[in-house]
């Protein structure tokens, strides 16, 4: 008798959940359209030429071609490109965190005088487009001596924009109570030793949400990177790396599509392991 | 004075004592100025330069190789003002917005709702799907586009063929160019605009759906009398920020259409750098007064941003 009442019981919680589970089956159908161009790139990366000209949209090639990755990561430069890319991004992601916790805990945390127009400051200029400063940013790169290398381009990658970041570690440190800082001062810590042994360690999850935030940005530039380099291919990073190889080897066009999944891979490893900051730091957009 | 202890009242007070702290010394006000030097340098040479400098070269000839910058007044502008390509260009950047702003805004939101209902099973792989291409390389997928929307090799086109429509030129078509980059572009910063969504619904305390579930309200009247109306501070916050983000869109026009065809897709940026980087005798002064233009549009946007989260504010403060 119980069983009976339990498996009705279950059956209708089955029969409640159904269209939950028939929405989840269309949205998952969209979904892999959404990602069908990955997908479709990765198979490209792997058919030879012949093939993705007659294959259409078939998703398994016939036969696999390593020899793509071959080409792209050799013949058209892609290994030096990949090593130019994480470089850049790497330093890049160490300054822009350094700068913006730095500057961000002292706007929170100490009125000094100017204190309120730097900020001014900033909040003005929050979404300055790069197609605005290009011009003065090579310019003055140029007259500094650092055009046509990677330095300058991090230098210039690190000093553009990332207000959002200054803002969420002020918004967060502004929150920390006055006694933990007090309690580290009556410690015999200085203003330095409470910022890196007390309020950074605190702050470690607005600094994986600006990390995060950044790499993929700075992964993921273009404008920058493109005009940093017209003179040294050599030094091109993978987004500009792909235009070019576009112009120089028309007809390779599994060779672009292996070299298209180098260059994007890493950002998607890194998103899928490290998802819940990133949208961490876009929702924070709309919160403050 | 009583404006000033009413505003007390209402902030919390550990955060008047972080504020209204005494003088101090000039160990720790240099050590301030330590903290900010990273940024004061870099923030400075690199953006807030650019902005005051913008401005200096729009009233100069120069080609950016000669030493000499000749001061020539506002003819940069008169020239810029003169060339009807510059109106193209603004109009194509107006045009793109309006055709990518209504349709990330809106759309973003069905799915936005849709992903946040708790009962939705897989909801955690669906909003990894929908995201991913926003972490993607814009600049890449610019390049790989160019080729899957080939008219004589692509892929989409074989499987039109096959089906009988005929190849379409996408890129090449002059009416065409644009959508099909709006349609991309939505496609590729979709994501975006879902968690700004998702980042409002979570704000709505789950309580009040269930409330008004027990009150008997179906699933239309949730929409209509809780979703809809504690959403809507958001709505203006959340079209300010993808209208901004439409202005930065070099990445994926240029490595798509370059602005082509003739010009169809050239937004404001792709028509600055072809003056300043893509001329073979580069005009950086006309390049300047364009680029000067440009954030002058930014900036208003910018202050509509400002106006917008204090309309928003108000709005929220009202239903309290």
């Amino acid at each position: 008798m119980t069983a009976v009442v339990e498996r009705t019981d279950r059956q209708r919680r089955m029969l409640r959940r159904l269209p939950w589970w028939t929405a989840a089956i269309c949205l998952v159908g969209i979904a892999a359209l959404w990602i069908f161009p990955f997908l479709w790139m990765l198979s490209a990366s792997l058919k030879d030429n012949m093939e993705m000209f007659t294959g259409g949209l078939k998703l398994w090639p016939s036969k696999f071609v390593w020899d793509n990755y071959a080409r792209a990561w050799n013949d058209a430069h892609f290994g030096r490109y990949l090593i130019n890319t994480v470089v850049v991004t790497l330093i890049t992601v160490v300054l822009v965190t350094i700068r913006c916790a730095t500057a961000g805990y002292v706007l929170a945390r100490y009125k000094f005088r100017g204190s309120k127009i730097f900020l001014g400051v900033l909040v003005a200029t929050l979404f300055v487009p790069t197609g605005y400063t290009i011009i003065p940013v090579v310019k003055i790169s140029m007259q500094l001596g650092l055009i046509d290398s990677l330095g300058g381009m991090i230098l210039a990658l690190s000093g553009g924009a990332y207000v959002s970041a200054i803002l969420i570690y002020y918004g967060y440190f502004r929150q920390i109570p006055r006694e933990l800082e007090e309690a580290a001062v009556v410690d015999g810590a200085g203003f330095v030793r409470t910022f890196f042994s007390v309020m950074l360690p605190l702050a470690m999850p607005v600094t994986a949400t600006v990390a995060v935030l950044t790499f993929i940005t700075t992964w993921n530039a273009f404008f920058l990177p493109l005009v940093f380099t017209f003179s040294r291919p050599d030094l091109r990073t993978v987004s500009v790396g792909m235009q070019a190889f576009v112009g120089e080897t028309a007809t390779d066009w599994s060779g672009m599509a292996a070299a298209g999944v180098i260059s994007i891979v890493p950002v998607v490893v890194l998103f899928i392991f490290l998802q819940r900051y990133f949208v961490e730091g876009i929702s924070g957009a709309v919160k403050s | 004075m009583s404006i000033r202890s009413v505003q007390l009242t209402r902030r919390q007070t550990r955060r008047v004592a972080a504020l209204d702290r005494p003088r101090f010394g000039w160990k720790k006000t240099t050590w301030i100025w330590i903290f900010l030097l990273p940024t004061t340098v870099l923030y400075g040479i690199y953006t807030i330069y650019p902005i005051i400098a913008s401005y200096w070269y729009s009233l100069v000839e120069w080609n950016g190789f000669d030493a000499d910058q000749k001061f020539v007044g506002l003819s940069n502008y008169r020239t810029v003002f003169a060339d009807p390509l510059f109106w193209n260009s603004f109009k194509v950047t107006l045009l793109f917005m309006l055709l990518v702003v209504p349709a990330r805004v809106l759309l973003t939101l069905l799915l936005a709702i849709v992903l946040n209902s708790p009962k939705l099973p897989l909801i955690g792989v669906l909003r990894s799907a929908f995201f991913i291409p926003v972490v993607t390389t814009t600049a890449i997928i610019g390049v790989v586009m160019r080729f899957v929307l080939d008219p004589s090799s692509g892929p989409v086109n074989s499987i039109l063929t096959k089906l009988g429509a005929g190849g379409i030129d996408f890129l090449g078509n002059q009416h065409l160019a644009l959508p099909t980059a709006a349609v991309l572009y939505i496609w590729k910063f979709f994501g975006v605009t879902m968690i700004y969504w998702l980042a409002a619904l979570q704000t709505i305390p789950y309580e009040l759906y269930e409330a008004a579930r027990i009150d008997g309200a179906g699933p239309g009247q949730v929409f209509r009398h809780i979703t809809v109306p504690m959403l809507r501070p958001f709505l203006i916050i959340i079209t300010v920020l993808t209208v901004e983000e439409t202005f930065h869109n070099f990445d994926l026009m240029y490595t798509l259409t370059g602005g082509g065809p003739y010009f169809h897709t050239e937004i404001i940026e792709i028509y600055i750098y072809r003056w300043a980087f893509g001329a073979s005798i580069p005009q950086l002064g006309q390049a300047s007064a364009a680029a000067v233009f440009f954030g002058l549009l930014v900036a208003v946007v910018g202050a509509l941003q400002l106006w917008g989260v204090y309309a928003g504010r108000r709005l929220r403060g009202e239903q309290r």
